[in-house]
């Protein structure tokens, strides 16, 4: 016996408010009244997303894709689609044609990801080199090397339009040309995967899902520019990456697809795995380099550019792991396919590590243009535990928080930034109402008074110095005029800092300043922090209405502050209350408040 | 294997196409794929994958199942992610697949041909190799 | 004491033999000598500049710049507590302190039986699971308070 469909009815929380239990429900029993429940098998399953567009129903093998579906529409679905297999066309899901800024070439589908650098992650066995190569891996090796001419190469990626994922950027193959063009024989490629923004992992799953993409696209690189040698530049934080990409060096070596003569071509290059070692401004390119050196990264002033004069003083090209992904499916799509994805001036895709509050939290690709309401409610099925929206955090450190009114936005190099934040490379932390935004911000200056690495004064004294304001404010003894303080010493590192570690770590007190200061103002002023995030500001009271004497809370407080007698209302006493919280999670009648 | 020329590397795609086509596996026609990136690791992808053998011995599938692993789908959230691909049935990703429901998968999926109930995840996005 | 007075292993003695000679080989020697002490004791340091002829204070500029490199010897188990933003916004800051109450421990101490050390990590890219800690190469996620004294008991018997 064997089902002939699968009606899969989504069961996430969105879905399951809007009823989809009783559809479900009425699937099942649809099917046993038309008599046909041996050939379908109606399944729960987990979150769709498109959670404003749920209930969300979905038949396999047609992958017929079904939204705002009704208990009532379970009849049609059974009689048509299951007997007579035809789809319930009202139902299914359509594309805003007009709101559609994502044009993907003869693709048509519901889904609003789309994977270019992610195309083997999840499909293919990393450790395996010849499943990569069935899927067209080296396959744009081959053309660089047999079939195109090394100018040929750099003019095929600056068509592309592709630009660096780092978050600069920076034309990728205007970085090429300027190295081919730099004079000298000795020339190298360095891959920068030292993924230092907390809360970003685009760059580990990449390597770990698919590492000869990397080195496929090092070597085409390499032949366009002129280099025969390569560094890939890791975190140390990151062993299973590292492992696998020793494996696919080894297994590419064995193939000939790495060291002398590659495939028979007469190009030589190779390929040598550096490991960082926990220094955020390691991911700066020129601090990047000194660290390869084997020195202290610390980072040189530009011009002169590493492409003229980078390691080792030599023409040096530095490519992000994303940039790097997506070199092949250029070369073997054409950059006119390419092209043809993105807006105007962004093109292609971008790999987004979507996390925090949020439903859905996980990897994601979308195309650039994509807004970022669509990221958040239709991939990332909205915010955890219903709660409301308060900001999403593009950039890390060097970002900035993007509010609800700027949600539509299409996501783009030049837009985000225009909002106050950056593309960088690619982390994106929802918060919710339960995070305060002074804290948050301490909280990047604190990782950037520690990754600072002391060369320049703006940045060294600068972070350090906004550190200690935003503290203060978050402690309660803050003054309005730290606010205009926080924004000039930000303004003054934004200016004259040496690279952009310094030139950004003001963006997210900058940021949340222009959006949020009432909030800031309210801990200053009111001595108030309305997230509860702040300890320093908070006053746990007992509500004597609400409370039933049970003493739950007394018997969690360690300290103890809390008296009362029994089945009688208890007290907290503030002077002894240290904060912990313990007896708002311990009672169970919501008795006690956070102030 | 020795370094290749270009026409091997060619010829080595061809074949191996060619096996891809015909969905079979060294002469398995059922494949099961685990998530292992970090996450899925950290999450129980390993235990998950060893239960998966366990039952598929215990249920005599062993011979016709070949259980491959493949690095992150992306889908953090229901970690660890199996994928399974087998002959009349639909290509279905499974999410949250602890060690501990590794044999109701085997038990349901691949013997008695249905889904699961509530860990079934949609593949997010087209094959733009395949396209 | 004699300068660099510490046994190397055979294998961790090629290694240095082999990148000593290559350009910039320094932070990946540091790596491979904080792989066998667990950190880079002063007299591998010391023995390293000897082999090496990289002068002691560059090799000390190097490890107290990177954050990755101990000059202390850790304890036996190594808590990591991510403090990444995904961490930090779901808890990973109370779940610090926790662990250091448990432990009575301060930043950089060793607890007295030389059993566990805490370290606060960068991302440890498992964003999807947060707050997250690493015992070791162990990663426990999607965790709380109340889980920890557990958690921690399982590593004292080791």
């Amino acid at each position: 016996m064997a089902y002939k469909n699968f009606i899969l009815v989504c069961g996430g929380t969105g879905c399951e408010s809007s009823r989809s239990d009783e559809i479900y429900k009425s699937l099942i029993s649809e099917a046993e009244a038309l008599g046909v429940s041996h050939d379908v098998q109606v399944v729960k399953t987990g979150c769709f997303g498109f959670c404003e567009q749920g209930p969300i129903v979905k038949v396999l093998p047609s992958e017929s894709f079904y939204v705002k579906v009704k208990p009532e529409d379970a009849h049609e679905i059974i009689a048509e689609q299951v007997i007579k297999g035809r789809e319930v066309s009202r139902l299914l899901y359509r594309k805003d044609k007009k709101a559609e800024t994502a044009k993907l070439e003869g693709i048509e589908s519901y889904q609003k990801q789309f994977r270019i650098v992610l195309r083997n992650c999840g499909v293919i066995n990393p450790e395996s080199i010849d499943e990569y190569i069935v899927r067209d891996g080296y396959r744009a090796l081959e053309k660089a090397l047999f079939e195109m001419t090394p100018e040929e190469v750099i003019a095929e990626v600056k068509a592309s339009g592709l630009r660096g994922r780092g978050g600069a950027g920076f034309p990728t193959g205007l970085k090429w040309e300027a190295a081919r063009k730099s004079p000298g024989d000795i020339k190298y490629i360095v891959c920068n995967a030292d993924e230092g923004d907390p809360g970003a992992y685009m760059d580990r799953s990449t390597i770990e899902g698919d590492p000869h993409s990397i080195l496929e696209a090092m070597v085409i690189a390499g032949r366009a520019v002129g280099a025969n040698f390569g560094y890939i530049y890791i975190r140390a934080e990151y062993p299973l990456a590292i492992e696998r990409l020793k494996i696919a060096i080894q297994q590419a070596k064995n193939y000939g697809l790495l060291g002398k003569d590659i495939l028979g071509s007469g190009f030589d290059f190779d390929i040598e795995i550096r490991l960082g070692a926990g220094a955020f401004v390691c991911g700066e390119e020129t601090a990047l380099l000194q660290s390869i050196e084997g020195k202290r990264g610390m980072p040189r002033p530009k011009p002169p550019f590493p492409a003229v004069k980078g390691l080792w003083g030599k023409p040096t090209v530095i490519n992000n792991v994303e940039t790097l992904a997506n070199v092949p499916v250029i070369l073997t799509r054409g950059a006119k396919w390419f092209a043809s994805i993105g807006t105007d001036k962004s093109k292609g895709t971008k790999v987004f590590a979507l996390t925090g509050k949020i439903n859905n939290s996980g990897l994601i690709e979308v195309p650039m243009g994509t807004t970022l309401r669509e990221i958040i409610f239709d991939i990332g099925g909205g915010i955890r535990n219903g709660k409301k929206f308060k900001g999403v955090q593009t950039g890390g450190p060097s970002g900035g928080i993007i509010v609800e009114k700027d949600l539509d936005t299409q996501i783009s190099y030049e837009s985000l930034t225009a909002l106050g934040s950056m593309m960088g490379s690619g982390g994106m932390i929802v918060m919710d109402e339960d995070d305060c935004v002074v804290d948050v911000s301490k909280f990047y200056m604190a990782f950037c008074v520690d990754e600072s690495c002391g060369k320049c004064a703006p940045c060294r004294i600068g972070t350090k110095q906004m550190y200690g304001l935003l503290d203060k404010i978050t402690k309660g003894q803050g003054e309005e005029a730290d606010l205009v303080k926080l924004e000039q010493i930000g303004k003054a590192m934004t200016k004259a800092s040496l690279c952009m570690l310094g030139g950004s770590a003001a963006n997210p007190t900058l940021a949340t300043l222009r959006h949020f200061r009432d909030e800031y103002l309210e801990h200053i002023r009111d001595k108030k922090c309305r997230a509860g995030k702040c300890k320093d500001l908070v006053v746990y009271e007992i509500d004597p209405i609400k409370c039933i004497g049970c003493g739950l809370c007394a018997r969690h407080c360690p300290v103890p502050c809390i008296t009362g007698e029994k089945k009688k209302p208890h007290v907290i006493d503030g002077s002894k209350c240290i904060k912990c919280g313990e007896c708002f999670v311990a009672c169970k009648f919501g008795a006690v408040v956070k102030r | 294997m020795a370094k290749m020329t270009l026409d091997q590397l060619r010829a080595l795609r061809a074949q191996k196409q060619e096996e891809l086509e015909k969905r079979t596996v060294e002469g398995k026609d059922i494949q099961m794929i685990v998530g292992m990136g970090t996450c899925g690791i950290a999450a129980g992808a390993k235990q998950t994958f060893d239960a998966i053998v366990a039952a598929l011995e215990k249920h005599n599938m062993a011979g016709k199942v070949v259980v491959r692993q493949t690095g992150c789908m992306g889908l953090c959230y229901v970690e660890p992610t199996v994928e399974v691909v087998m002959p009349d049935m639909p290509p279905v990703i499974y999410g949250k697949m602890t060690s501990d429901v590794a044999e109701e998968l085997v038990v349901k999926h691949l013997i008695e041909h249905s889904l699961l109930d509530n860990h079934i995840f949609d593949r997010p996005a087209v094959d733009i190799v395949k396209h | 004491m004699i300068a660099g007075d510490i046994e190397f292993s055979d294998e961790l003695q090629s290694y240095i033999d082999e990148w000593s000679k290559k350009e910039g080989g320094l932070v990946m020697m540091l790596h491979r000598i904080q792989n066998e002490f667990g950190y880079v004791p002063r007299a591998a340091a010391e023995k390293l500049s000897l082999i090496s002829g990289i002068p002691l204070a560059k090799i000390y500029g190097v490890i107290t710049f990177y954050h990755f490199f101990k000059t202390t010897k850790p304890g036996k188990h190594r808590i990591s507590v991510c403090m990444g933003t995904a961490c930090y916004l779901k808890g990973s800051q109370e779940l610090l302190e926790e662990i250091r109450s448990i432990l009575s421990i301060e930043p950089d101490e060793v607890t007295d039986d030389g059993l566990f050390s805490v370290d606060e990590v960068r991302c440890l890219g498992c964003c999807g699971l947060a707050p997250v800690i690493m015992i070791d190469d162990e990663v426990y996620g999607k965790l709380t308070k109340e889980q920890l004294p557990d958690i921690i008991a399982k590593y004292r018997s080791l």
